[in-house]
């Protein structure tokens, strides 16, 4: 059977609506980020469907010539979770945001997670809600002054790496709105794994948090703020390679290469490594200590639930033979009342 | 093993008496660990075997295991049998097991005078009395004065069966409501060998447990043989029932197979998205083991996450189906209104329980009608439907695919625990006899709009993810008529409004005109809804039988109401409207059709009895008479 796939190009998968986000939101890059990645998965556009929730991220289907469901606020996983288990054959993508997938959708995305259903989500985290106009979010840092807490926010952030670890995910990653080459590698692997695939994007709001991630996003600043996760290749970063993360008595340290230490002393990164303990501790990699870890923090192989539920499905037909709805009806103890109104035991 | 049951002893009393009965009602009460379901479904098993009409109603204790021998622990399954139609478990019980105290305590008001009591006087013990909260032993006070008490020693006589047997002494006693199952068969002249059948299916990997139970049975029967005490012997006559294959079905069931014959009359695979709630859970255990009809079973992280699965499933084009009760309704509610906005075929089944908030899980009411018709954000009419007998749970799961699949929206269905759990006999469909519900979905790419309408049903077009050139964005904010971008034009937004409400409106068109049972014109009309249906029509042909001017009327659709249900009303000088609520079909009669409904409410978690409704009836007609 020969499947000729048309060739399908980033114009393919821009839907013919407004795209209505403030001009110089990091979502407009992620936007043109996947409408770059999807068109060379070789699979035909029907295919996909993009779900969100409520929030300035969630309305990215209407951007995306692909079946789209913009949902409720904080249900984008359950709603995918449906999709997916009923129909494994689409790609399910899932646009949320720190506020939709962290706080209203919590209890949704760390089960999607932890079932392993095989949707991608992509977490714009801009630590602020922007579509409500400006109060903090889940993943606001601790004091954040906003119009919902003018003497700054009492409660401590959460770590969103860290969350979907915890919860169980099998393909935990982290980019960046403008490190478009790498958004990208992230996206393509992303579509690649076979279970949940969960990617954190540092998105900057520019109206009401601007800069949050300046401080790694900056040109100058970057090299020296950002670490890259890479399978196999030891933790080193700086404008010069100059410095490294290594592991000594269970825990990470910052290290300068040259004299005393060089890249043979530092962590070599195994992004398979089943024990995600080690993916914890980047996750905890935090400013200024540390510079911050982009890339993939885990990636293990694991049965995706939606294949589980196709298999106990297609094992129960082989084994019981498709059901008889006739049979099933009849089933259980039955009696006959006959025209005369004698009754006999069974069925007819 | 061993065959020496012992032979009966020849009888050392006369013949019993036989006397024939029209109907009896047996309630079986003891302690939840005395499984008294069980034994009353055997009792039910057999009756229904043997041609009776008959109805059932457990009443479960609302803890898991209370401890044992409180009267929070009691445990109870009240069957009536029949040798005509009949409609309900019966209002009273003529008999009543009482295998402890408590169960004596909890039963013994609810018997009619001069009702039969069985007691297992092995459980009478000080330790017992004191938890059931008796001072003295009830046995001997007068407490039982005004009923024929039946004192057995159960629990010694079943030690006594089974002292050679390989159990262990706990499991030995577990056989005791075996033993009570033997006496009720003697009583009631049914024969043993339908439970013994079953009893060896059921543990043929554990020959010794069934055989336990066997001779528990038989010594039970045995015992009333010889015994002085049981002097009389009743016969109940086969009911004349329409002619065909029966099976005896609690409501549940017949819903989880209702849905299954959905999805095969409809072509599209089923998948339920559910949070295990009482009184529904078991619809959910039911559909899990269908795997092979192609069912897709979701066991979600909450009651939201269900039916937000459920919604993407009917996006990706399965019959969708979430099962709860009210307050999961009440968290589903949001993404109900997300199924309307984006008119995806949803069916919601909800088995009502008392409420508010937690209330009484494992008790039956009737009070989401108007959480059903209005407890969404906006204006978000949907259809609403109502089973009225555990065997109408099947008709009623097929009609609401029916609905949902050709009108594209959320359907509810309401249920209760009264049908959940109770059962009746069910008279078998076959397959062919089933609505045809096969359906297309649209693959038409050219001209293709979202929202554009069906001109007869309104409905907007079911185009499945996978279909080349379909590919279109739903989502809960406002639609533009047809091309379904998103609008917040002012009249764009009052038409779709329009046109949401006129499409439930037009489902009226396709479902029958409502029936009246008696004449179409009258004093007196007797309209009910749901679960009352057994308590309404017993009590309305009794009251004929005895004279009374009434008639009845039962809805199955709550919304869009059949479209004759105005002019029926107009037919008769007073409406009476028994609900197990505070009146809420009333309200809706009330409103719609400006009718002076007269309310009839029930709220003890219970169901009507057929009397309470006659003594209503007779009251408005007697008031009706002096009035004239
Ligand atoms: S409010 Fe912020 S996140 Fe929302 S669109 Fe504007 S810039 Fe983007």
């Amino acid at each position: 059977m020969s499947t000729e796939l048309p060739v399908l190009t980033k114009k393919d998968f821009q839907s013919d609506q407004e795209v209505r986000w403030c001009p110089g939101c990091g979502d407009y890059a992620v936007l043109s980020a996947v409408q770059t990645v999807l068109p060379k998965l070789d699979l035909p556009k029907e295919k996909f469907v993009v779900v969100s929730g409520i929030g300035c991220s969630s309305r990215f289907p209407y951007y995306m010539d692909t079946y789209g469901f913009h949902t409720i606020h904080g249900r984008a996983p359950a709603i995918a979770t449906g999709i997916k288990t009923a129909r494994p054959d689409l790609e399910v993508w899932i646009a949320t945001g720190d506020g939709d997938a962290m706080s209203i959708g919590g209890n949704h995305l760390i089960h999607t997670l932890r079932r392993n259903v095989g949707v991608k989500i992509l977490m714009f985290n801009n630590r602020i809600y922007g579509l409500t106009k400006g109060q903090y979010s889940p993943t606001s840092e601790l004091g954040k002054r906003t119009k919902s807490t003018p003497a700054g926010s009492v409660d401590y952030p959460f770590n969103p790496l860290a969350l979907a670890l915890g919860a169980g995910a099998t393909f935990v990653a982290r980019s960046v709105d403008i490190f478009q080459p790498h958004l990208r590698a992230m996206l393509q692997r992303a579509a690649d794994h076979k279970g949940s695939a969960f990617i954190e994007i540092y998105q900057n709001c520019n109206i009401f948090n601007d800069k949050a991630f300046a401080y790694m996003t900056e040109k100058d600043s970057r090299a020296e703020q950002t670490v890259y996760l890479e399978q196999g290749q030891p933790l080193v970063f700086g404008k010069e390679k100059d410095k490294g993360i290594r592991l000594v008595e269970g825990r990470l340290e910052r290290i300068e290469l040259g004299r005393e230490f060089g890249p043979e002393d530092c962590l070599v990164w195994d992004e398979a490594f089943e024990d995600p303990s080690m993916a914890f501790r980047l996750a905890y990699m935090l400013p200024p200590e540390f510079p911050t870890p982009i890339g993939v923090l885990r990636a293990v192989d694991m049965p995706a639930y939606d294949a589980r539920s196709v298999g106990q499905i297609e094992a129960a037909i082989d084994k019981d033979g498709q059901g008889e709805l006739q049979q099933l009806i009849h089933s259980g103890e039955l009696w006959t009342v006959k025209e005369d109104g004698s009754i006999s035991r069974g069925d007819g | 093993m061993t065959t020496d049951v012992k032979e009966p002893s020849p009888p050392v009393k006369p013949e019993p008496e036989r006397q024939k009965l029209g109907e009896v009602v047996v309630r079986f009460a003891g302690d939840s660990g005395d499984g008294m379901q069980l034994t009353g479904g055997q009792f039910t098993a057999t009756s229904a075997i043997l041609g009776n009409d008959l109805a059932t109603l457990p009443d479960f204790p609302a803890e898991i295991r209370a401890p044992a021998g409180t009267l929070p622990g009691v445990s109870a399954f009240q069957v009536r049998i029949a040798d005509y139609d009949i409609h309900t478990p019966g209002d009273a019980p003529d008999v009543l097991i009482a295998m402890n105290p408590a169960a004596l305590k909890q039963s013994l008001g609810d018997l009619k005078p001069n009702g039969i009591v069985i007691v297992n006087t092995d459980e009478f013990n000080a330790n017992n009395l004191k938890k059931a909260g008796y001072e003295t032993n009830p046995l001997e006070d007068g407490t039982v004065d005004g009923y024929r008490l039946f004192s057995a020693a159960i629990s010694t006589m079943t030690r006594r069966t089974l002292e050679d047997s390989p159990l262990d002494f706990k499991s030995r006693d577990r056989c005791k409501n075996f033993f009570a199952l033997g006496m009720i068969y003697w009583m009631f002249s049914r024969p043993l060998d339908m439970s013994i059948d079953w009893l060896e299916k059921k543990f043929s990997r554990r020959p010794e447990v069934a055989q336990a139970n066997v001779k528990a049975l038989r010594a039970g029967f045995n015992f009333c043989d010889i015994t002085d005490q049981f002097q009389v012997r009743y016969e109940v006559e086969p009911a004349r029932l329409t002619p065909g294959t029966y099976r005896n079905v609690m409501g549940n069931s017949a819903m989880a197979i209702g849905l299954v014959a959905a999805s095969r009359r409809s072509g599209l695979p089923l998948f339920l998205g559910s949070y295990p709630i009482t009184p529904a859970s078991d619809i959910l255990h039911e559909l899990a083991r269908y795997k092979n009809f192609g069912v897709t079973t979701f066991q979600a992280e909450d009651e939201i996450a269900a039916v937000c699965a459920a919604i993407g499933a009917s996006f990706g084009g399965a019959l969708a189906v979430t099962t709860t009760s009210g307050p999961g309704v009440a968290l589903k509610s949001e993404a109900i209104g997300l199924a309307v906005m984006t008119e995806l075929p949803l069916i919601i089944i909800n088995v009502q329980r008392g409420g508010p908030s937690t209330g009484l899980p494992t008790k039956t009411e009737q009070s989401d009608l108007l959480q059903a018709m209005f407890g969404r954000n906006g204006e978000s009419p949907i259809p609403v439907l109502a089973a009225q007998s555990p065997p109408d749970c099947f008709d009623i799961a097929l009609e609401a695919t029916r609905i949902a699949t050709r009108y594209m929206v959320p359907v509810m269905v309401l249920s209760d625990g009264y049908i959940a759990n109770g059962s009746e006999p069910w008279l078998l469909p076959n397959v062919e006899e089933l609505p045809d519900l096969r359906l297309d979905f649209h693959t038409q790419a050219e001209g293709f709009a979202p929202y554009s309408r069906d001109p007869e049903t309104l409905a907007r077009p079911w185009a499945v993810p996978g279909t080349p050139g379909l590919e279109h964005r739903l989502g809960g904010l406002e639609k533009q008529d047809g091309s379904g971008n998103v609008s917040y034009d002012p009249h764009n937004h009052e038409r779709m409004t329009e046109l949401r409400a006129e499409k439930v409106e037009r489902i009226a068109r396709t479902i029958p005109d409502l029936e009246i049972d008696g004449a179409p014109t009258g004093d007196l009309l007797i309209l009910g809804w749901g679960s009352t249906y057994g308590a309404i029509a017993a009590a309305v042909n009794t009251g004929r039988e005895a004279g009374l001017n009434v008639s009845r009327a039962h809805l199955r659709y709550l919304n869009p109401f059949p479209k004759n249900l105005g002019e029926v009303l107009a037919g008769f000088k007073r409406v009476l409207i028994p609900e197990m609520n505070c009146g809420q079909l009333a309200l809706l009669i009330r409103a719609r059709y400006l009718v002076d409904a007269i309310s009839f409410t029930k709220v003890q978690g219970k169901p009507f009895f057929r009397r309470e409704i006659l003594d209503k009836a007779r009251e408005i007609l007697e008031a009706e008479a002096d009035v004239n």
